[in-house]
This record gives C-alpha cells, structure tokens and sequence, in this order.
C-alpha cells in the first residue's frame, strides 16, 4: 500500500482564484458573501427583486475565463467546467507531475452534482417560454463529468477518468475514492476535486423553497444560526505516492491517511448523527489513528440549526469525553455551501491548515451555541500543529464522507 | 462588404473571441482555427441570424468565409422560391 501525498493545489472561489488568494482570505477570516447580482431573466421583470427570502451568496466575482480557455473551450463548456479546467491546471502547473507520470496512471475524480445548471436553466427557460431553438453544445454543457474529460484533454490524461456525484459530498467522495486508487496502485497520480456552478435563479429558488437559505448569513455553530449561504466554486489536489513525491523532490502539502464512507439510510434531507459518526470512525480506522490524534475537525458546518446540531451530536458519539477538546472550524462562512465543490473546497482548507499550522477560523458566530460543546475555533485563526486532521461532508439523502489528513513532516 | 459577409464575420469573430478586422471573405475555416465544436456554433448563430436552415451534410463541405455567405444567399433564394410556391398553391 502506498503513502498518498498531496503535491498540487488549484482553486477558483468565491474568496480567491489563486491559491495564495484563497490562503489569505482563509487565515485573515475573509468572506467571499456579499450581495446577489442582477437577475434580469427574473421573471417578476425587476432584475433586483428575484424574489428570494435571502439577498446573500458567495460568488466567484469578475471570473472571466476568456483569456485562459480556447474558444472552443468556452463555447462548449458551462462555468461550472470552466471552473473546473481552470482549477486543475493550476493544480498540474503547481505540482510539476505531469513530468513524472505516464497519462495512462493518473487518474482523474471530480465531484459535481448539478452539472451545467445555468446552461439548463437557460436553454430550457428559453425552449418553454419563447418555443426557441435548443443550443446545439447544450447536451455538453450540462453533463456533470464535462469537468474531467475537459481535465483529461487538457493534459493528455488516459487513466481511469470519472466524476463523482452525491450532492454536498461529491468533492470529499471524489478526492476519498481519488486517494485509495492511489494508495492500492491503480493509479500513481490523480487529479481530484470537485466544481459547481449552481447560482441559478432557478436554483436559488429552489433552495429558497426549502427555507434552508439564511435571510442573514451563514453563521456555523452560533446560536441564533439561521441556515446555510450558497457558493460556487472548484478546487483540485494532486495526489501521488510518497515515493514519487520524494523521487522527484515535490513540495508536500500533507498526507491523506483515511476515508471514511457512510450512508444515514434514514431520510432524504433530515440527518441521523449515527451516520456521520459512523463516517467518521471509518476514516479514524482506516487512518489507523488514534482519538486523541485528531488536532482539528473542518466540519461540514452548514448554518442550519439541524445540521449543526446533529454534526456536534456526532462528534460527541464518536469523541466522547475528548469531544470538547478538538478545535472545529466550519469555513462555509467564507466561502459558502458549493454544493459539489464545497467537499473539495473544504479539503484544501484542511491541507492548508496543516501545511501552514493555522487552524482556519469559524467565521461569523455571534454567540457560540452553548449546547453544541464544542471548541468552535471564534475571533481568529489559531496556530496549532495537529497531528491529525479530518474534514467531514454530510450530503442530502444522508450520504456521508469523512477525510483524514495528516501533517508531513519529511 | 456587403451585409451578410458582415454579419457572418462577426458570428464567427464572436464564436471565435477574436477581432473581425482579422476575418476577411477569403479567410479559410482552417486558418481561423475553427474546430468542429466552432462549426456548430456558428451554424447555430447562422441559422438563427438569416432563419434559414443548414443542411446538416454543408456545414462540412465549406471551405472559406466567402463559402458561408454564398450557402446563405443560396438557402434565402431556395427559401423564398418555396414560400412563393406555396402562395401559389394556395
């Protein structure tokens, strides 16, 4: 079995579309929310009134991907696979692999739930309101595994190549089941991560419906939270074997050492706290990890009061009379719920805090919530030097996914 | 130039994200770097532009610019012959 390492990093998010962007943002506690755009497709005919119980999201503002995509890229492609080429590249760029790996023995694992939402949303809004024709690059644009066969064209890559997706997992699936194909040698690379585009009207009505959206903003863990924020986003990991890192002198970010999965197999929105806590033993045992190792938990953390309430619970079953002593941050307060790519996001989060020994801060918290008992990291970030660290998604339909991550010390 | 040369140049300098001063009627489809996912594009916007339809087999057999226009005269004059026949018919 291989030691899987991670060696690369891209992102395009709401609070950066460098890496350096994203690690200030994440360490100063800066939020990518601000205030929704324009909707002139709106059907109430007023492009500021959208009709919405919320007015806020996390956006990836100004993104622009004209300079950095063919032309036939672009026209092909919805932004949730242009977030994805371009996440990835910087992946590839920053970690120097593909000198070091032959195409066929990297794979590539994406976590995408809604595909191409706005392409959908604008080919169909058009078809049922106008009787227009359909765009002929429609079908294209809205498969969600358009990201990773952009990715494998870009690169050469002819490994095993798929996309991954369950909801608000999907990232965290994608770089699990990315981590052990490298680890059991299927693959000696990969390029895994998760993108998503879902700031739709549509969409953003949907969830509107569901009265799961904060009137606020998403504030984790605090007492008087009131539901999650949206996002958008991507972001990419290289993983690769220790030995090849080591072979050819890479930079190493941290050492995924667990996975854990699980299913609530209880209800389609609701969330049983024995499902997360059962993801989370798994990652533990497959890490081989020991309580007492774990320095940090980057919780799934979305805002509302029942997730919240229900990941505390969690932890409680599985940590026990260590549970109150665990720094946990949920940084969906900068970056937003990405859905697909909030997994991945979130996982570059905890790959950073360890390289960097600061544990991000849980951003927005009025008031800690007093009966969750956790030591919700408030105010700034704090530096510590975890040995351990996982990073949980708790996905809709109760499908549960849990990383396990260590710091490297060469 | 005349309209629809005008108009075709800047579907493609759209679809194309470049200059139209860089498209001229004699500009090749290869020389423009338009790949077949650029075709149908452009065909789309054509079709959509001059309400025509391109059969599917001609989008293939152009060659230049100047190919696309005198396709779309051809396709208006077939289009308006066949709605006059059908006034007739009437």
């Amino acid at each position: 079995m291989n030691r899987v390492v991670v060696t690369g990093l891209g992102c395009i998010t709401p609070i950066g579309s460098t890496i350096d962007q994203f690690t200030t943002s994440l360490f100063t506690g800066t939020s990518g929310i601000g205030p929704l755009r324009p909707f002139p497709e709106a059907p109430s005919g007023d492009p500021l009134n959208p009709n919405l119980r919320f007015s806020r999201y996390a956006e990836v503002t100004d993104f622009d991907p004209t300079p950095f995509l063919t032309s036939g890229q672009i026209v092909s492609s919805d932004r949730s696979g242009q977030f994805a080429i371009l996440a990835a590249r910087q992946a590839v760029e920053h970690s120097g692999l593909m000198q070091a790996h032959s195409p066929e023995s990297i794979a590539i694992i994406t976590g995408c739930s809604t595909g191409g939402r706005g392409s959908e949303e604008l080919e169909t809004g058009r078809l049922y309101n106008q009787n227009a024709r359909v765009h002929p690059l429609t079908v294209i644009r809205t498969m969600s595994s358009a990201g990773a066969s952009y990715i494998a064209t870009e690169h050469g890559i002819t490994g095993p190549v798929l996309n991954i997706s369950t909801a608000c997992s999907s990232g965290t699936h994608a770089i699990g089941l990315a981590f052990q194909m490298v680890r059991a040698g299927m693959a000696t690379a990969a390029i895994a991560g998760g993108h998503e585009a879902p700031l739709t009207l549509g969409f953003l009505r949907a969830w509107d419906s569901m009265r799961v959206v904060s009137p606020t903003q998403c504030r984790p863990f605090s007492a008087d939270r009131d539901g999650m924020t949206l996002g958008e986003g991507s972001a990419s990991l290289i993983l690769e074997s220790l030995e090849s890192a080591q072979a050819r002198n890479a930079t190493i970010y941290a050492e995924i050492v667990g996975f854990g999965m699980s299913a609530d197999a209880h209800h389609i929105t609701q969330p049983k706290a024995e499902g997360a806590a059962d993801a989370i033993r798994r990652a533990l045992k497959d890490a081989g990890a020991s309580l007492e190792e774990v320095g940090y938990i980057n919780a799934h953390g979305t805002g509302t009061q029942v997730n919240d309430a229900v990941e505390a619970t969690a932890i409680h079953q599985v940590f026990g009379d260590y549970a109150p002593h665990i720094p946990v941050s949920s940084t969906k307060a900068l970056h937003g719920h990405s859905i697909g790519a909030t997994g991945a996001i979130e996982a570059l989060a905890t790959v950073l805090a360890l390289h960097h020994g600061q544990l991000p801060v849980n951003a927005g918290v009025t008031e800690i919530d007093p009966a969750l008992k956790l030591d919700v990291i408030l105010g700034s970030f704090r530096s510590a030097t975890p040995q351990l660290a996982i990073s949980n998604s708790l996905a809709f339909g109760g499908l549960n996914a849990v990383l396990a991550l260590r710091s490297y010390v060469a | 130039m005349d309209d629809i040369t005008t108009r075709c140049i800047a579907i493609i300098a759209k679809s194309k994200n470049m200059s139209p001063e860089a498209i001229t009627p004699d500009s090749t489809f290869d020389q423009l770097g338009m790949d077949s996912l650029d075709k149908i594009n452009v065909s789309f916007e054509v079709e959509d532009t001059f309400e025509i339809a391109i059969p599917d087999e001609s989008m293939n057999s152009l060659r230049t610019v100047q190919d696309m226009v005198d396709g779309i005269l051809r396709l208006q004059q077939q289009k308006t012959h066949n709605e006059a026949l059908a006034e007739e018919s009437k």
